[in-house]
């Protein structure tokens, strides 16, 4: 089986600090990883890196393309790039008001990259944006609110939406219930299993929340100062971490 | 007279502006970048269109200049007189005598021959720029052809009101290649941007110019379920009686009473003279000029 992602000693460095470096791994279709680290620890750079947002200074992101077979978008052309950015990459971020454009509606929102890819018939626009708000459980007659009227946890779920609906095949996620209170988190991470499922996403989801990797990763890997400490299955990481970090990070997670 | 340089502009800056058209008629629809000048007179007043004319003004030229499709306002006047008076050249009111045209706002109804030239002035030449504020993005948009967001703005028009509300800056796509920004003309007139005349678009302010050449396709955007449709006032000239040109409404007193007459003067008087009479006008009296 081929991966979807393959990444090869990946580094990328802010003049003499590491970014991140010496990172690989394989990614296979279905499979969500987490990447777990505190803060400064290179997640986001490693995330960016792979979303191609920053050019990495040394290493290969293979991606397994449709047409193609894998291909290194690292090297790919810029065009080539920001065409899977907006078909078979979808890119979560932390800040929804960051992913979203706030002053267009809801509809507009989930209808941009559609429009993005060619579609010119308002009705079906209009339909797959109606179905998709649905299935993040937004109620239709938001459908013409914009973003700045809807509440975080909405503003995330709206977020998500606008990215599924041309149906990636790999979604990166920035802390997606970062900001967001306990409760809504739940329902969240409720509907993003849901979705990966359904839809048989392979995901990357950086987060310093352990209970977010444990509910949605298949696999985890643990980052300290730019660099992989620990790789392993969710369950054998976090409740059996081999590396002192881990072992501190796990360790750190408050009991109520 | 003598103390300007003919058309007011150094020739050095005519030439940077010259090479700047040249670019945009060769790339139609490219927005050209041009060290824009400080001309006497406030931006917004079509400091672009001024500079774009000054470049290509010679003294055989004959000018007519429109503002809202009148040859008699502030803007129009005021023009006018600032090359009358720096390049010396004649002026005229008349569409088809003029040679250069510099408008705000409309195309002339009647139609113009390849022998002509007219140049727009332009406030904002960016079309995505009311939804992608970054410079370097749009740009990069233009660069790369990706033009899903101009569809957005139609989508956010039909969703909110019913219909493409967009009456004016109709954006068009040039020649299957770039989408451009017709400047601020009601989109009565996008049909015409198919014209025998070469159009310039100046825009000072923002430092760009950029060109439609002769029989250049030009295509208004839409939906496949809501397509582009050329709007004016359901009404006929009440001074001219023309039942197909574009209109302006004029409130005549504090009782909401309302005359429609052609936005186009020339146009409105030319087919006075030859005796049309609207409703509310009156048999045309005075010399021809």
């Amino acid at each position: 089986m081929t991966p979807l992602l393959k990444v090869e000693d990946l580094a990328k460095f802010y003049g003499k600090r590491v970014g991140c470096a010496g990172v690989s791994f394989d990614l296979y279709p279905g499979e969500v990883m987490g990447i777990v680290g505190e803060s400064g620890s290179g997640k986001s750079t490693l995330l960016n890196c792979l979303a191609g947002h920053l050019a990495p200074d040394t290493g290969a992101v293979w991606f397994d393309t449709r047409a193609e077979g894998l291909r290194d978008t690292i090297t790919m052309n810029e065009p080539e790039r920001r065409m899977l950015g907006r078909t078979d990459w979808a890119f979560v971020h932390q800040h929804a008001r960051d992913g979203l454009r706030m002053n267009v509606s809801a509809g507009g929102n989930v209808g941009e990259r559609l429009m993005a890819v060619g579609a010119r018939h308002y009705g079906d626009i209009r339909m797959a944006a109606a179905d998709w708000l649905g299935r993040v459980e937004i109620h239709e007659d938001r459908i013409d609110d914009r973003p700045t009227a809807f509440s975080g946890g909405m503003q995330q779920r709206l977020q998500i939406a606008r990215n599924l609906v041309t149906g990636p095949r790999l979604v990166f996620m920035d802390e997606p219930t970062g900001g967001l209170d306990v409760s809504v988190q739940a329902r969240l991470l409720d509907l993003l299993r849901g979705l990966v499922r359904e839809m048989n996403l392979s995901a990357i989801i950086v987060t310093h929340d352990l209970a977010v990797v444990r509910l949605l990763a298949d696999r985890l890997m643990v980052m300290k100062d730019g660099h992989v400490v620990e790789t392993g299955l969710t369950d054998q990481v976090l409740d059996d971490p081999q590396h002192p970090y881990s072992q501190l990070l796990v360790s750190s997670v408050l009991q109520v | 007279m003598s103390e300007y340089n003919f058309a007011y502009l150094d020739e050095q800056t005519k030439r940077m502006i010259r090479r700047a058209i040249l670019k945009g008629l060769a790339t139609p629809g490219y927005q050209v970048p041009f060290a824009s000048r400080e001309m006497p007179m406030p931006y917004g007043w079509g400091t672009g269109g001024v500079q774009v004319s000054a470049a290509i003004l010679t003294p055989a030229d004959t000018l007519k200049v429109i503002d809202q499709g009148a040859d008699d306002t502030t803007n129009a006047v005021s023009i006018r007189r600032f090359f009358e008076k720096t390049a010396a050249v004649s002026v005229t009111e008349a569409t088809g005598d003029a040679s250069v045209i510099q408008t705000r706002h409309r195309i002339p109804e009647e139609r113009l021959r390849e022998d002509q030239i007219i140049v727009y002035q332009v406030p904002i030449p960016e079309p995505l720029r009311f939804l992608e504020p970054s410079e370097v993005e749009t740009r990069k948009m233009h660069g790369l052809e990706e033009y899903g967001l101009m569809h957005v703005k139609l989508y956010e028009d039909i969703s909110q009101h019913g219909a493409i509300a967009t009456a004016y800056a109709y954006p068009v796509k040039v020649e299957g290649r770039y989408v451009m920004d017709p400047s601020p003309i009601p989109k009565f007139d996008n049909p015409k941007l198919e014209m025998a005349a070469i159009q310039l678009f100046g825009a000072g302010r923002e430092q760009r110019i950029y060109a439609i050449p002769p029989y250049t396709k030009v295509v208004s955007l839409d939906f496949e379920d809501h397509p582009f449709e050329p709007t004016k006032a359901d009404h006929a000239c009440d001074l001219c009686a023309a039942e197909n040109s574009y209109l302006d409404e004029l409130i005549t007193d504090d009782q909401g009473s309302r005359m429609f007459m052609c936005s186009d003067t020339d146009y409105c008087a030319s087919r006075r003279r030859q005796g049309h009479v609207g409703v509310k006008g009156t048999v045309f009296e005075g010399s021809a000029t």
